[in-house]
């Protein structure tokens, strides 16, 4: 008799608990929102909501519960997070990451528990080659393709001699390395600039107008953009060295940089004027809500949002069935705002790459504009040395 | 060419840590007060400086202003806070200026939001300047200028005036001041007063070339605390020399020994490493100057 009914409770207990669960999807997003890079943090999240809005806040008929964690733009703080949101707050999914430190950091609370991790910024080589993981997706990146795209179009346009910088940490690393990979040019300096406190280049723009290069390409995210384009202009070298980007010109540092982005192209998988109906959606419904235009960090926290909802509404809300979720997500079988792509074998997409430049709106504010498409279906280099295959 | 414009970064720098230095080792010297919360001064006068050149739209009124604000802020504070620290331990010191960096922090969190402010240079700074055949931004020009001008003024102060006269006074021997009438309350208040107008000028002169953010006044700190020990507690001249040595330590640091390092070492290995030694040198610099000659190199007679 107590052995019944202590099978009957228990039979219960397993019963009350995945019925809870299936409740809602839950959704932990670790991001930054303190600092001078929460303006990144917030534009993530503006348009995560934004996307949630768009599915009606349900995804499979679950609703949606997303618990936002600040990563304060330090590895440990987002490992700390990670793992709070993984083991406290038992979430399904994990998104976010603007910084590779901090994803780096991260990744390994989120496989070891079986969670999906998408990244929706951050894409440091080492995941996609031998650290490549099933539970982990990007619907951004691999840092060294954006890069690549820049060295080609450097190449283009016939640049002889350049002198790189980036700041010292696993993504400005990444980014030196990706233009150094395609760019057929000699490169006359290299200089790496203490992450994330430096942000008085003095020291190392002397160095490069002294090594006197025909061109100069920098990746300097966030705030440091701001200071950088501001000091280049101030040392005098605007109008006498031209300008390579990445990353460092967006819609989040476009408010600050103003005329000093003029004339600095930038290489970027997603640019606002992209032409897919899911982009102008995605773009005019987030400017009539917040004022002004997305940052491509909100594209691709948008991205990652409808990349969750597919793999829900495939599985009918059963989140148990992790690689029914895994296969529907692989099939990336969503309307991405860069338009249709395909994910590789270490679930980074593969995808175009195109040319930006910024330009001067008649209300005197500035915007991006798609001047050209630089690479097409362009994959990463480190799929080869990673194990995945399906 | 290139030798030139970093030394003139250099000196940039330590013009700037200087001008933090100062008030730093006045207080400590005349009031044997250790601040902690001279980094959150530094903060407070680069906060202000972003909110009222927004608000007035020119540069120099929002920085005038700002000056303005961070002086009464250092007298309110002195008065309010810092008079029941005066004669205890040092470590009481440490512990009070200490909750002082941390209300400070939540303040501005409170008052400005946790993203941050920036402050944008009016379009004649944002340009370089032809120096002695190099070209060199105009801003730092500016930047350098205002502290010698600051410098020679603080030199005025202190060698040529009454005031001045009294600040040596209290720093050569306190006690002994107090004795022969001198209104120590008013003189701590005016020194602690003019400390905070340094620290907040230095905040608001870096504001445009790093970003306002919480914080943003502890990592100087240490810097500047480094200088005082260097140059000697209470010493005006001590301060200069040293935080203009300390600044082309670290510049020239930071400039050329990556390239010397790169020929053993990868690029960004290099570059850690000859980050992490040419803060090496200045603490070692502290360290030898503790070792041979304590009260620092240019030490205030007396005490």
């Amino acid at each position: 008799m107590k052995k019944a009914s202590l099978a009957a409770v228990a039979a219960l207990a397993f019963a009350a608990g995945p019925a809870m669960a299936q409740n809602s999807v839950k959704i932990g997003f670790v991001d930054t929102f303190s600092g001078p890079t929460a303006v990144i943090g917030n534009d993530m999240r503006n348009s995560f909501e934004l996307a949630l809005d768009h599915l009606g806040r349900k995804m499979g008929g679950l609703s949606v519960e997303v618990i936002y964690e600040d990563d304060q733009q330090k590895p440990e703080v987002g490992k700390q997070k990670t793992e709070k949101v993984i083991q406290s707050d038992h979430v399904n999914f994990i998104t976010g990451y603007i910084w590779s430190n901090v994803l780096l950091a991260s990744l390994k609370p989120a496989v070891d528990s079986q969670t999906f991790l998408i990244s929706a910024n951050a894409g440091p080589s080492r995941i996609a080659g031998d650290l490549c993981s099933p539970f982990f997706f990007s619907t951004s990146w691999q840092n060294d393709q954006t890069p690549h795209a820049m060295g080609i179009y450097l190449n283009q346009k016939d640049v002889k001699t350049l002198y790189l910088l980036g700041p010292n940490y696993a993504a400005g690393k990444d980014m030196l390395a990706g233009v150094q990979a395609t760019y057929r040019g000699r490169i006359i300096g290299e200089d790496f600039t203490k992450w994330p406190d430096q942000l008085d280049f003095s020291a190392e723009l002397s160095k490069a107008r002294a090594a006197k290069p025909e061109a100069i390409f920098v990746f300097y995210p966030g705030a440091a953009g701001v200071q950088f384009l501001g000091q280049y202009a101030q040392a005098g070298l605007k109008g006498q060295i031209p300008l390579y980007t990445v990353f460092t010109i967006d819609e989040t540092t476009l408010p600050l940089q103003k005329d000093l982005a003029l004339g600095v192209p930038g290489a970027q998988e997603w640019v606002n004027d992209l032409p897919n109906p899911a982009n102008q959606k995605f773009v005019a419904d987030f400017r009539a809500k917040y004022g002004h235009g997305p940052s491509f960090y909100g594209a691709q926290a948008y991205d990652a949002a409808n990349l969750i909802n597919s793999a829900v509404v495939a599985v009918k809300g059963d989140l148990t069935q992790k690689d029914a979720i895994r296969d529907e997500m692989r099939r990336a079988n969503y309307a991405s705002v860069r338009g249709p792509y395909k994910y590789g074998n270490n679930h980074f997409p593969i995808q175009n790459f195109y040319l930006q430049e910024t330009v001067k709106n008649a209300d005197g504010t500035f915007g991006l504009k798609t001047v050209a498409t630089i690479l097409k279906d362009s994959q990463d280099v480190f799929h080869a040395t990673c194990p995945m295959k399906w | 060419m290139l030798l030139l414009e970093q030394c003139l970064n250099g000196l940039q720098f330590g013009l700037l840590l200087f001008l933090l230095a100062a008030g730093l080792t006045l207080v400590f010297g005349i009031m044997d007060l250790v601040n902690l919360a001279h980094g959150s001064l530094y903060m407070m006068g680069a906060y202000f400086a972003a909110t009222f050149v927004a608000w007035t739209g020119s540069f120099f009124a929002g920085a005038l202003l700002a000056l303005a604000a961070t002086l009464l802020l250092g007298v309110v504070l002195e008065m309010i806070a810092l008079r029941p620290l005066y004669g205890r331990d040092h470590l009481d010191h440490v512990l009070g200026t200490f909750g002082l960096i941390l209300f400070f922090n939540e303040l501005v969190r409170l008052v400005w939001g946790p993203a941050g402010l920036s402050l944008p240079l009016p379009p004649a700074l944002n340009a370089a300047i032809d120096v002695f055949g190099i070209y060199y931004p105009a801003y730092r020009l500016l930047i350098i200028l205002v502290s010698l001008v600051v410098a020679l003024f603080l030199y005025l102060l202190v060698m040529k005036t009454r005031l001045g006269m009294l600040i040596r006074a209290g720093a050569s021997n306190r006690d002994m001041a107090g004795a022969l009438g001198v209104d120590i309350k008013l003189l701590f208040t005016l020194v602690f007063g003019l400390g905070a107008a340094l620290a907040g000028l230095a905040g608001l002169m870096q504001a445009p070339i790093l970003t306002v953010q919480i914080g943003m006044g502890e990592n100087i700190l240490i810097l500047a605390f480094v200088v005082i020990v260097i140059g000697g507690i209470g010493s005006i001249r001590g301060a200069l020399v040293a935080a203009i040595f300390v600044g082309l330590v670290d510049t020239l640091g930071r400039a050329f020994l990556p390239d010397l390092l790169r020929l053993v070492l990868s690029v960004s290995a290099a570059s850690t490493v000859a980050r992490a030694m040419s803060s090496m040198l200045i603490y070692l610099l502290m360290a030898i100057v503790l070792a041979i000659r304590p009260q620092g190199l240019f030490p205030v007679v007396g005490r």
